[in-house]
């Protein structure tokens, strides 16, 4: 396998996008990435598409053609990925072992979400199904709020969590969404307003769930001898991928403290990477929901088991502290267009490593030049770690 | 949805004929108050939700097994943002229940305040149908 580089990064303004169509979302994405990476779309041998809700929550059935068509990638290989929230992840780990195998110089994971097209309750029910439909939706309505509040409830029932340390993790995500301009919810909140906001599904309230948002990312990947060949000053090496599976019954999963499958990812990423947690120097995580970025500390092994609300309580996860964590305001704040996600957070991540954060009081410091992207695919059901390196 | 200028798109109404012949005697179950799983005969993997081949060891010679009422809730929580299909219900709670058999259940628990709902308490798993007369299963307040 050959060394692979992130190149180029490309990322839309997140939110309700009623001004655009889901191609030119894409283009939003995919003219910047090429840009940064100082190529044209000829150059582009392959790409993968991150998207879920072809046909349920925006209307191309088939929408990587689209996509490939209006950004002049026609003719290049293409597929479209599929791994629920972290298909973005996929499509990125899609086009990295186009690179990696000798299969492609060049290759772009592109993942676009429109989530805003139709309604809410609607939006709602598909994600409703994203479990195993018969057994778990049709008689009994899980959401997928619902899902994660299970993993709430059992994980304050076993480790004292509280609704507190939850909301904690929604003010820490605003504050920093507050400082991105692309990121779909801008204000600050504070630990009431959280508290105080409606009942989603107990004990999760509405602000502890991420936006439904539209959205897309484009990053560039190359080879080693492109890189040089293209004369790339800062190229951000691809270091770790991991990934892993669950359950798509919930109920046979091992517990309800963690998802297994984020342990299995990470540990596979770092492995790979050969880094430890120790030396991470900056990390998004998948915050779908506030629980989720808990979950997430203690199953990458940011901290034991059990610890998670510990870490947000001292404030460890801020830019400061020990390891900061969703410094782009998170899929709670930033915004969650499910198939961009994965591509958002390298796009995020990268700009971290090249030090190249613009706004005042967003950017990590850098020590060893390493950074995580943790991105779960339902409540679960899938994970890809990315580990990334200057 | 849009506030901005656009084009409404052809609506689309889809309905699934979801097949349950190899599940038959589990829906057929429901009806005379009997909630079964299937166990291979093989291996003696028990499984539940029901399934006709065993994934442990690949056989599809199973056989069906009455479960026990008695479950512990492991987890459980309170929709009250319901999906478009569950619009006319009232909020409803869905718990994660563990039988004896070592087998977990996600079904609603009705029948309780929801002040009253703790992890690690005993609830009892009862077939029902439903008030559209489709077969399901809930966990209830033990007698
Ligand atoms: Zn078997």
């Amino acid at each position: 396998m050959r060394r692979v580089a992130v190149i180029g990064v490309g990322c839309s303004k997140f939110g309700v996008r009623n001004d655009v169509n889901v191609a030119e979302l894409a283009f939003e994405a995919f003219k910047p990435s090429i840009e940064d990476a100082g190529i044209s779309p000829a150059d582009i041998e392959f790409v993968a598409v991150g998207s879920v809700g072809a046909g349920a929550w925006y209307e191309e059935l088939l929408p990587a053609v689209v996509f490939a068509e209006y950004c002049g990638l026609t003719g290049a290989g293409l597929v479209r990925c599929e791994a629920a929230c972290a298909s973005g992840s996929a499509a990125f780990a899609t086009a990295y072992w186009a690179v990696a195998s000798g299969q492609a110089d060049v290759a772009t994971a592109l993942g676009v979400e429109k989530m805003r097209e139709i309604d809410t309750p609607t939006v709602m029910e598909w994600i409703g199904r994203a479990g195993h439909y018969l057994w778990e939706f049709h008689n009994f309505g899980m959401t997928f709020p619902a899902y994660y509040a299970l993993y709430a409830t059992a994980h304050m029932a076993k480790f004292g969590t509280t609704e507190e340390d939850l909301a904690l993790v929604a003010v820490k995500n605003h504050k920093y969404a507050s400082m991105n301009p692309i990121a779909h919810l801008q204000n600050r909140i504070s630990v009431d307003d959280v508290l105080s906001s409606s009942i989603v599904a107990a004990p999760l309230k509405l602000y502890d769930c991420c936006p439904v948002s539209d959205g897309a990312a484009s990053i560039i990947l190359a080879s080693e001898e492109k890189v040089k060949e293209l004369k790339i000053d800062t190229p951000i090496w691809v270091a770790g991928v991991g990934y892993a599976s669950g359950t798509a019954n919930i109920s046979k999963r091992l517990d309800y403290l963690g998802l297994e499958a984020s342990v299995l990812a990470s540990q596979k990423a770092y492995k790979m990477a050969k880094v430890t947690p120790e030396q991470l120097d900056v990390a998004v995580v998948h915050d779908c929901f506030t629980i989720a970025e808990i979950m997430a500390y203690e199953d990458i092994g940011l901290c034991k088991k059990g610890e998670g609300a510990k870490l947000i309580r001292e404030g460890q996860t801020e830019i400061g502290g020990k390891i900061p964590v969703n410094v782009d305001g998170g899929l709670k704040a930033k915004g969650h267009p499910i198939g961009a996600t994965g591509c958002s957070m390298i796009y995020e991540l990268t700009k971290q490593l090249r030090e190249e954060v613009a706004e005042k009081g967003r950017q990590a410091s850098m020590k060893n030049y390493i950074a995580l992207a943790h991105n779960v695919g339902g409540t679960g059901h899938y994970c890809y770690v990315i580990i990334l390196r200057r | 949805m849009a506030t901005m200028p656009h084009i409404k798109s052809r609506e689309i109404k889809v309905v699934q004929d979801i097949p349950i012949s190899k599940t038959l005697p589990f829906w057929e179950g429901i009806k005379q108050g009997k909630i079964l799983a299937t166990k291979c005969k093989k291996c003696g993997k028990l499984y539940f939700p029901p399934v006709a081949d065993c994934s442990k060891c690949f056989s599809s010679n199973m056989e069906w097994i009455e479960l026990s009422r008695e479950a512990t809730i492991e987890t459980f929580t309170h929709v009250v943002v319901r999906p478009r299909s569950f619009q006319q219900e009232k909020p409803y709670t869905v718990a994660i229940g563990k039988l004896q058999e070592g087998l977990r259940v996600l079904a609603w628990l009705t029948g309780f305040k929801l002040s009253e709902i703790k992890v690690g308490m005993k609830a009892k798993l009862v077939a029902k149908i439903t008030h559209e007369g489709e077969p399901t299963y809930e966990f209830t307040r033990p007698e």
